[in-house]
């Protein structure tokens, strides 16, 4: 981690501690929630420069199987984020595998017709309550906190959110980032090199589908149910427009992304009702139109010309 | 790693019959290539003859159609092109292949990393790749870098990438190197530096060219094969192949002209 890094880390780690005396603990744990997955997905697009469309199934299968572990099979919450996390990224192994062999829209295509596929599938499959969805996800006591109280729960949802948000910078700037953005600058070049590149795409996507199961489970554990609002093609497209408004390819982005993006739909849900779909679209656009970058992607690019160094 | 073979066979590379189709149209048509070890061997022929194409069955980046390809005495026809890469032949592009958003160093040491073997390990500090940096900026004195270690490679200038090109495939230190259209596009001054590298280079290699500029091919290739729509035209040293009314009726043109003025 460089300095910067560092100091914004530790500055948004004690911001997160301090947090509940002023703000609403699950509006703050549902951003971080959001904002693990955007992350999640950013070490993909961002770093590897592949497409995921349909990255909410990963989200969506974390929190059934880890609501089954702990309602049904009765195991305690930290089996069931722990098998939910295994559970996604196992998922992401096999549909990482078929997807990769393209490249560009197809892998983005094929990525969604296969999310597509599970979603029928769980639709239909009884462990997931159908239309009802899988309710009354108890949370139960971790490492002997209640977790019933709301700020017990919230420390520890932040807790793992910051070892997982380490863990995906670190990722970014280890030998094997390295490789990922060699991939995504210069796909032949790298093969050109003697990588075999199929291989290293497939460790990423495996690492964020896993990640993106933990925020999945997490998310279970906080509201105590998991629907299929969860597995959506919807919620795949939301984590697109938090990463890309964000910042792509940043370290802050998705997290600046998904505050902004679930702060404004909780707000605005009980002002304009279904209009919110049409805010979206419309930050949607914009984002695609003329702010490149992302909220994060520009403020470093503003600051970079202030000192006067050169912008990409 | 390359894994050298100390085969003593004179010729590297060798191709027969080599043939690519693209849905009916026929790109490389029976070419039968012989490299010699050591050589600076040039590919040369008009736009669209295949040149590309060949370079791309070579280096395993297209299957052929039909033809076999050896290397070092071994049958690679079937290989993964990072195989090829592994096996010490390492291909540049036509059009440049640098990482542009890495820096210059960074460029380089993607290519020495893989020696690490810790390429997959996401849990790892990237400050372990600090141990390539003097090997890196070695590479980098060599095509004369060295100052622009830091930079990002998209802001430098255009013949400056292409040395980095060179010093980013010499880190793997091929047996054999596969240039595609070094030249292209450079400044005098910038062809003259890069065609000095490419000699400078050649110690110990096998170097496979593909070049328009025939002061380059004149001045440094040892051999060269004329390709004109797909196949292969005329072979044999520049005296002969530039003085070959087959390979001048080719050209038709500039380039034709080009090649008779500077004829032995
Ligand atoms: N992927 C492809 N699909 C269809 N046709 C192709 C493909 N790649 C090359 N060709 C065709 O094959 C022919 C040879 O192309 P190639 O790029 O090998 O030429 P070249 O000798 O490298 O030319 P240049 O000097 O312009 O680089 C061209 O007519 C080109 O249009
Ligand atoms: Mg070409």
């Amino acid at each position: 981690m460089n300095t910067k890094v560092s100091i914004a880390y530790l500055a948004g780690l004690a911001l997160l501690v301090a947090a509940p005396t002023v703000i609403y603990p699950v509006l703050v744990m549902k951003v971080l929630c959001f904002a693990l997955f955007a992350c999640a997905f950013n070490l993909l697009l961002g770093y590897t420069g592949l497409l995921s469309f349909g990255h909410a199934i990963f989200l969506g299968t974390s929190a059934y199987v880890a609501g089954y572990v702990i309602k049904v099979l009765e195991f305690g919450p930290l089996a069931g984020i722990a098998v939910g996390t295994v559970a996604a990224g196992a998922l992401g192994w096999v549909i990482g595998s078929l997807a990769i062999r393209r490249q560009g829209i197809y892998f983005a295509m094929i990525t969604l017709a296969l999310a597509q596929l599970m979603y029928f599938i769980y639709v239909q499959a009884p462990f997931t309550g159908g239309e009802d969805g899988l309710q009354g996800i108890a949370r139960g006591s971790m490492f002997g906190i209640d977790l019933t109280n709301d700020l017990a729960l919230y420390y520890v949802v932040v807790g793992f959110f910051a070892a997982a948000f380490w863990l995906i910078q670190r990722t970014i700037h280890s030998p094997f980032g390295q490789t990922l953005k060699a991939i995504r600058e210069n796909e032949q070049r790298t093969i050109s090199l003697g990588y075999d590149v199929d291989r290293y795409k497939l460790l990423a996507f495996v690492l964020s589908a896993a990640i993106a199961g933990l925020a999945g489970a997490l998310k279970a554990l906080l509201f105590g149910f998991a629907t299929l609002g969860d597995i959506h093609w919807h919620t795949s497209g939301e984590v697109v427009l938090m990463t890309l408004l964000g910042g792509m390819g940043t370290v802050f982005g998705p997290v600046v992304g998904a505050t902004v993006i679930v702060t404004l739909q909780t707000e605005l849900s009980d002002k304009v009702g279904s209009l919110v779909s049409v805010i979206m679209g419309c930050i949607f656009v914009f984002c695609v139109l003329v702010f490149r970058r992302g909220i994060v992607g520009e403020g470093v690019a503003l600051y970079k010309r202030m000192i006067g160094e050169k912008v990409h | 790693m390359t894994e050298k073979t100390a085969t003593a066979a004179p010729f590297i590379l060798e191709t027969t019959g080599l043939v690519k189709e693209f849905r009916g149209f026929v790109a490389v048509n029976g070419v039968d290539l012989k490299v010699r070890r050591g050589h600076i061997h040039a590919l040369i022929g008009p736009n669209g003859a295949g040149k590309t194409t060949c370079f791309n069955l070579l280096t395993k980046f297209l299957p052929p159609t039909r033809g076999t390809i050896r290397f070092n005495g071994k049958d690679i026809t079937n290989e993964a092109p990072q195989r090829i890469a592994r096996m010490g032949m390492v291909r540049s592009f036509q059009i440049s292949a640098v990482f542009p958003h890495l820096t210059v160093l960074e460029n380089v040491r993607i290519a020495l990393q893989r020696s690490l073997g810790t390429t997959f390990h996401f849990w790892k500090s990237g400050r372990t790749l600090d141990q390539l940096n003097e090997r890196a900026m070695a590479l980098l004195a060599e095509v004369g870098l060295e100052s622009y270690a830091r930079m990002v490679a998209v802001e430098m200038p255009y013949g400056r990438k292409r040395a980095l090109e060179i010093a980013t495939t010499l880190a793997l230190d091929p047996e054999m190197l596969l240039l595609d259209e070094p030249t292209q596009g450079m400044g005098h001054e910038d062809v003259d530096r890069v065609m000095e590298l490419i000699r400078k280079v050649s110690a110990n290699r096998t170097i496979l060219m593909v070049e328009h500029n025939m002061k380059v091919v004149s001045g440094i290739c040892d051999a060269i094969t004329v390709l004109a729509r797909g196949a292969v035209l005329a072979e044999g040293d520049y005296a002969s192949v530039s003085a070959n009314p087959v390979v001048i009726e080719a050209y038709m043109g500039s380039e034709a002209a080009q090649l008779v003025a500077e004829g032995h």
